[in-house]
């Protein structure tokens, strides 16, 4: 049973992990992107002009009321000729074909971003008033207050919520594999397909998954301790 | 924007509703009673009741709803002994192996979200009541149930809303409800946008009325203190 995960030309084992890599790069990318949307709409969200509040809440009620599947649809489909309209309005004309790779961090960061919206907001809504007034006090502005003092602490706050968004991400980018990107989900099928044995290669995909989250868990709980120094734990008290 | 066209695709899309309600309110009740009997072995306290449940709740919900559809539909059909059991007639079924597969995805997310308001309970109220001369059994009945139901709602609304959302896969295996129908549009049409503003606003309907029918089922119910 073992030997059609050989590695090389014999076996889907090196093919496998090529597809697992593919997951974690397609995911990690389509986080960044999401937590870049959501850093632009939490402002969005959280500002004090009525009209940028209702395009956050138009895109977030979207994207949570709508499959993640039509969404890929509509990039996948509809994608390149978005992306040639744009290159028109610049004066060029071509050709544009968008790949599976870009498709899909695009399709999987728009959901993404609509998650992290919300934690987003979340977290820079706990971060107390009298921080804000604090740091202008010290005459910080821009960077000084937002970097150095609100930052670190929405950090804090939003790690474990990014790290829901992180897993809701991992699992949405098999949907990916419809558009044709070779990612876990896609390699097992052609693997499946191939060699009569889909029991075995969606086996090995289901492991992959939990091997990811396993590690990424590991990861972020490091990551919550690290930007948790100073704070004294609810256990402790 | 090719109006024409979204006005004709949205009397095909709509012959998808019954087949996407019809899955979603199957698997739905099936799940809840898996949920039930998940989430009661999560808090019998029993290790061999607990371990399993745990188990099976982080295989699902830590795996893409996707491959566990493939596993389903094509995976076990790899045994010979799966294709000569009783259960081979529903196993081969699209429509069967959809269900099943939605029915033991809510099952593991809802038993998290049952277990969790069966212990937001407040001692304090199943003490009142032995005090009040119930046993376990009528406690559980009366005191523990009614709140658990109350308290879980919100939770609940939203997993129906992911329920509908997850729905749409099973269009990968063939069967044609709404995603499966503008699916099937787009390829001939080439108008992705105009299909996903039709099959969208659809299912934005459909998931708003859950969460009107929740919202006034949580104001019926009332509010319980929670502690």
């Amino acid at each position: 049973m073992f030997e059609v995960f050989a590695f090389g030309s014999s076996g889907w084992g090196d093919e496998m992990l090529m597809g697992a890599l593919m997951t974690v790069l397609v995911s990690a990318s389509s986080l960044i992107l999401g937590i870049v949307i959501g850093i632009i709409f939490a402002t969005c969200k959280l500002s004090n002009i009525f009209v940028l509040r209702v395009i956050a809440n138009i895109y977030t009620t979207i994207i949570r009321g709508i499959p993640e599947l039509l969404v890929i649809y509509l990039l996948f489909f509809g994608g390149s000729g978005a992306v040639m309209y744009l290159a028109k309005i610049f004066g060029y004309n071509g050709y544009i074909e968008l790949n599976a790779f870009t498709i899909g961090t695009v399709a999987v960061g728009a959901i993404s971003g609509a998650y992290s919206t919300e934690v987003i907001r979340g977290a820079v809504n706990s971060v107390q008033k009298g921080q804000f007034e604090a740091g202008k006090t010290l005459g910080l502005n821009g960077y000084g207050l937002y970097g150095k003092i609100i930052f670190p602490q929405v950090a804090r706050i939003a790690l474990p919520g990014i790290g829901n968004v992180w897993q809701i991400t991992l699992k949405d980018t098999a949907l990916i594999s419809v558009t044709g990107l070779v990612e876990i989900m896609r390699q097992s099928r052609i693997a499946a397909g191939s060699t009569h044995e889909p029991f075995v290669f969606y086996t090995a995909a289901i492991i992959l998954y939990l091997l990811i989250t396993r590690f990424s868990n590991i990861l972020f709980d490091k990551a919550e301790n690290n930007y948790s120094k100073g704070f004294v734990s609810k256990e402790a008290l | 924007m090719r109006v024409e066209l979204m006005y004709e695709s949205f009397f095909k899309i709509i012959d998808g509703i019954p087949l996407t309600l019809q899955v979603v309110s199957i698997s739905t009740i099936l799940g809840l009673g898996l949920a039930i009997l998940v989430a009661l072995m999560r808090i019998s306290g029993k290790k061999s009741l607990s371990i399993p449940a745990y188990y099976f709740v982080y295989l699902i919900r830590g795996t893409p709803l996707l491959l566990q559809l493939y596993f389903v539909y094509y995976g076990l059909g790899q045994f010979s002994s799966v294709r000569e059991s009783i259960l081979w007639p529903i196993l081969k079924e699209p429509y069967w192996c959809g269900i099943l597969t939605l029915t033991i995805s809510t099952g593991a997310y809802s038993s998290e979200i049952i277990r969790g308001g069966i212990l937001s309970v407040s001692k304090n109220y199943v003490e009142a009541s032995s005090a009040l001369g119930l046993n376990k059994f009528k406690t559980f009945l009366l005191i523990t149930i009614p709140i658990t139901v109350r308290q879980a709602l919100p939770a609940y609304g939203n997993e129906l809303i992911l329920m509908v959302k997850a729905s749409s896969l099973i269009s990968i295996i063939t069967l044609m409800e709404i995603t499966g129908i503008a699916r099937t549009i787009i390829s001939k049409t080439y108008a992705p946008v105009e299909i996903f503003l039709v099959a969208g606003s659809i299912y934005l309907i459909i998931n708003f009325t859950i969460v009107l029918v929740v919202s006034l089922a949580e104001k019926k119910l009332g509010t319980i203190k929670a502690n």
